[in-house]
């Protein structure tokens, strides 16, 4: 049975595809009149404030010294932002892998069935999630790292850690000769490695022996490195701190400003991250855990082969937004001179560089560093995505 | 694996911290570092810590410069609120009652001590915060004020529990209005740029809250709107104030919205504070919401299509309610960030708690001394609150059950 067709039209107004058309002109017109209106007036007030809208700035020198770069104030506020953007590079990528560690560790801890490490681990995590992450920020910086001892009685362990007032110092590698060559052996390794893991898996499809793939993959990038470092007759070497006199000598020294945004950095992204570990590890189903007990596989086993791949996939989305979050706190850095790209930009509008265009680029930079990582995530996403046919 | 649940101290030890040789050298050695930890943090609280510089400066702290002579405005205003909340828990206790009576399943039938321990333990962290804070002060005033607001809830309680049903509408939208009636009484005379302390990071929160939720429905419509031009705007919008750190934007609240409006249209630095905050987490609630939007099965709305209801009304009546109930949680999750986020306005100056706490340091009388004991207080604050709404949510989520229907 079917309607009888009519060609006769409802009238315009309850015709909703003129509706359609006319409703998204209207609210297109209105945010269009807005940004019109908003743009105009940035244009009336840089003509009344002889403040330029144009990019010419970049050009101009920064007068900024940053504290452990040799930047020159006579430099270019554009060499400036990219010294900042190293900066914010260095202290999200460091953030990011030490808040994992911790993160993961405290997990885990959570879910142990020891009573007093799991409680432990609460209240860890109870505290510093509910703490605003500029007070730590602060409070890491004026109370704890500005706090530490002068470097004459400088709180040291063998040669492996140094803190004082002038920074923190670790290990560090130390490069001679050439760093190309160095680059050029690690990659032939890690290439060595992943050919040696697929060679591993294909002998593991082809005839069910088991595939190793981990361990034979590592050690085969250990004895490449191993033995270039032998032949090429030890061009990299590990090289402690040490009190040398006024100075600090060799390892690595993170300045109090790096150090303190990266402690509150680290010890609050790290009590989400334990969090969401622990939620995806309880997220997979029991039956899944007792499955594997009645197939006789072990704690271990249990947990490396059926749990965590599992609970992987329910964290990885929400440890990624971690890892965003984390990013775009960096920029608290601003309370504290530590100068990454915010602290740059405030700084450099203090020296009178427009503001308007200035935070045009910092806005944009931070778009595109939050789009980069979050490319990153949504691939390591895919590739643990439950494959659905 | 379920355990049996043992019955003595010793059998209970010896299943959660000795279990095997691993598990009691994990209880000595954290056992071990919560000594250590515990003895200073004890130390450092009772003796070695000198907490003058809190008391001098508390007013500081909880309301700023916020004129003396004004300050009834306050009290006031904080006697109200605790006499709604406490109505409201009444109200919902009663019908509580009355919905278990009419279902036939028991009723809470605790008893009055019961209850108030119940209710102790719940709320614990407020209760700690209450007597640090007296524990600080030297005047009989404060005292005077806490115990008129524990009056001015058990008052409400009472009359919340008592009184009939038909009254009880005007107490679920009075939360709704009570905030457009206390701001302009507190704003009184004077004009926002005068609060400061925790005052000024509830009114940042409240405001930026309320007005931020509307702002991200909104959103979140437009983002599933099957209007090609609104859905490109709303994910425009989203897309760009997430990808951006909200310190950038507090910053730029100072110093660069000026140029996008007249000279005298311009408002003042907490009102551009508040707008950057709502715009900010409009759009984490529209993300928000939108996952509640797909978590209701499309049966759902197309069924009241079939039934003829115009798209707003499934919209409204269908979709949005059982939406918003999936994500409460992650609405209140969103909440307490703004709340901690409100911190934020340090790098303007604006004087809030943690503003506060750095300021009161450079005071002649502390010599750039006591920053712990200062933030810590400060950070104290910020505690209290963050963990009494996450509490609150998961009781809520509980309650709710969301996840398991």
């Amino acid at each position: 049975m079917t309607a009888p067709a009519t060609t006769a039209r409802p009238p315009i107004w309850r015709d909703v595809r003129y509706l359609r058309v006319l409703f998204q002109a209207v609210v297109v017109a209105v945010v269009t009149g807005i940004g019109l209106w908003l743009w105009n007036n940035v244009q009336t007030n840089a003509r009344t404030t002889g403040i330029p809208l144009t990019l010419g700035y970049l050009d101009q020198p920064s007068d900024i010294t940053v504290p452990g770069n040799d930047l020159r104030p006579t430099q270019s506020v554009r060499d400036a932002i990219g010294v900042g953007l190293g900066n914010t590079v260095r202290v999200a990528l460091a953030g990011i892998v030490l808040a994992t560690v911790l993160g993961v560790l405290l997990g885990i801890a959570r879910l142990s069935t020891n009573w007093l490490l799991s409680r432990l681990a609460q209240a860890y995590v109870e505290v510093l999630r509910n703490v605003p992450l500029l007070a730590l920020v602060i409070f890491s910086y004026i109370a704890v790292f500005l706090r530490l001892p002068r470097l004459e009685n400088a709180t040291t362990v063998g040669s492996v850690f140094i803190a004082s007032i002038r920074g923190v110092a670790i290990p560090w590698y130390r490069i001679e000769g050439s760093s190309l060559a160095v680059a050029a052996v690690i990659v032939l390794a890690l290439a060595a490695g992943w050919l040696a893991a697929r060679w591993r898996r294909r002998v593991n499809e082809a005839t069910g022996q088991p595939a190793y793939r981990w361990t034979v993959g590592v050690a085969t990038f250990a004895v490449v490195v191993v033995v270039a470092q032998i032949a090429l007759g030890s061009p990299v070497s590990l090289s402690g701190p040490a009190v040398d006199g006024r100075r600090i000598s060799g390892g690595i020294t993170m300045l109090p400003e790096f150090a303190a945004l990266l402690a509150a950095l680290v010890t609050y992204t790290a009590s989400h991250i334990a969090e969401i570990v622990r939620g995806s590890i309880q997220a997979v189903p029991k039956g899944q855990v007792e499955a594997a007990s009645a197939l006789a596989l072990s704690p271990s086993q249990r947990m490396r082969l059926v749990v965590l791949p599992q609970a992987m996939r329910i964290a990885v989305p929400a440890i990624g937004n971690q890892y965003l979050n984390l990013t775009k706190n960096s920029s608290l850095a601003v309370a504290i001179s530590y100068f990454e790209l915010t602290k740059v930009t405030s700084v450099s509008i203090g020296n009178r560089a427009p503001a308007v265009p200035s935070f045009a680029v910092l806005l944009l930079l931070y778009l595109m560093l939050s789009l980069a990582l979050s490319a990153v995530v949504n691939i390591a996403n895919r590739r643990l995505e439950l494959v659905e046919r | 694996m379920s355990r049996l649940e043992p019955a003595t101290a010793v059998g209970w030890a010896r299943v959660n911290l000795f279990a095997d040789r691993r598990d009691t050298v994990i209880t000595f050695v954290t056992g071990a570092l919560v000594v250590v930890l515990g003895f200073r943090l004890l130390r450092f609280v009772f003796v070695t810590g000198r907490w003058d510089i809190v008391r001098v400066n508390l007013g500081l702290y909880l309301y700023g410069r916020y004129p003396r002579d004004q300050l009834w405005r306050v009290v006031v205003a904080v006697i109200v609120v605790a006499f709604v909340g406490g109505a409201l828990a009444g109200i919902i206790a009663r019908r509580r009652d009355a919905a278990a009576r009419a279902a036939g399943t028991p009723t809470d039938d605790r008893r009055l001590g019961t209850r108030l321990r119940d209710l102790a333990v719940r709320v614990w962290p407020l209760l700690l915060l209450v007597v640090v804070l007296l524990a600080l002060t030297s005047t009989i005033t404060p005292t005077l004020v806490a115990l008129a607001m524990l009056a001015a809830v058990a008052v409400g309680r009472v009359l919340g529990a008592a009184w009939p049903r038909r009254v009880d509408v005007v107490f679920f939208v009075l939360p709704v209005l009570l905030p457009f009636v206390l701001l302009p009484f507190l704003t009184g005379p004077l004009g926002w740029d005068k609060w400061g302390g925790l005052m000024l990071t509830l009114l940042l929160a409240a405001v930026s809250m309320l007005a931020s939720f509307p702002l991200g429905l909104l959103l979140a419509l437009g983002r599933r709107s099957a209007l090609p031009a609104i859905r490109t705007i709303a994910v425009g919008f989203i897309e760009f104030f997430r990808g951006v750190p909200l310190v950038v934007l507090v910053l730029m609240s100072d110093q660069a919205l000026g140029f996008f409006f007249p000279q005298s249209m311009l408002p003042g630095k907490v009102v551009r504070a508040m707008v950057v905050f709502t715009i900010f987490t409009a759009a984490y609630v529209a993300e928000i919401v939108r996952g509640g939007l797909q978590s209701v099965p499309r049966g759902q709305g197309e069924a009241a299509q079939a039934l003829g209801m115009a798209p707003w009304r499934v919209m409204g009546w269908i979709v949005l309610p059982q939406a918003l109930r999936n994500v409460i949680p992650a609405l209140v999750g969103q909440f307490i960030s703004l709340f901690k986020d409100t911190t934020l306005v340090f790098v303007i100056g604006l004087l809030d708690p943690l503003t506060v706490a750095d300021a009161v340091t450079k005071q002649r009388d502390f010599e750039l001394s006591n920053f712990a004991e200062s933030l810590i207080f400060a950070a104290l604050l910020f505690w209290v609150g963050s963990y009494t709404m996450s509490r609150e949510s998961q009781r809520l989520e509980r309650r709710l059950g969301v996840g398991t229907r």
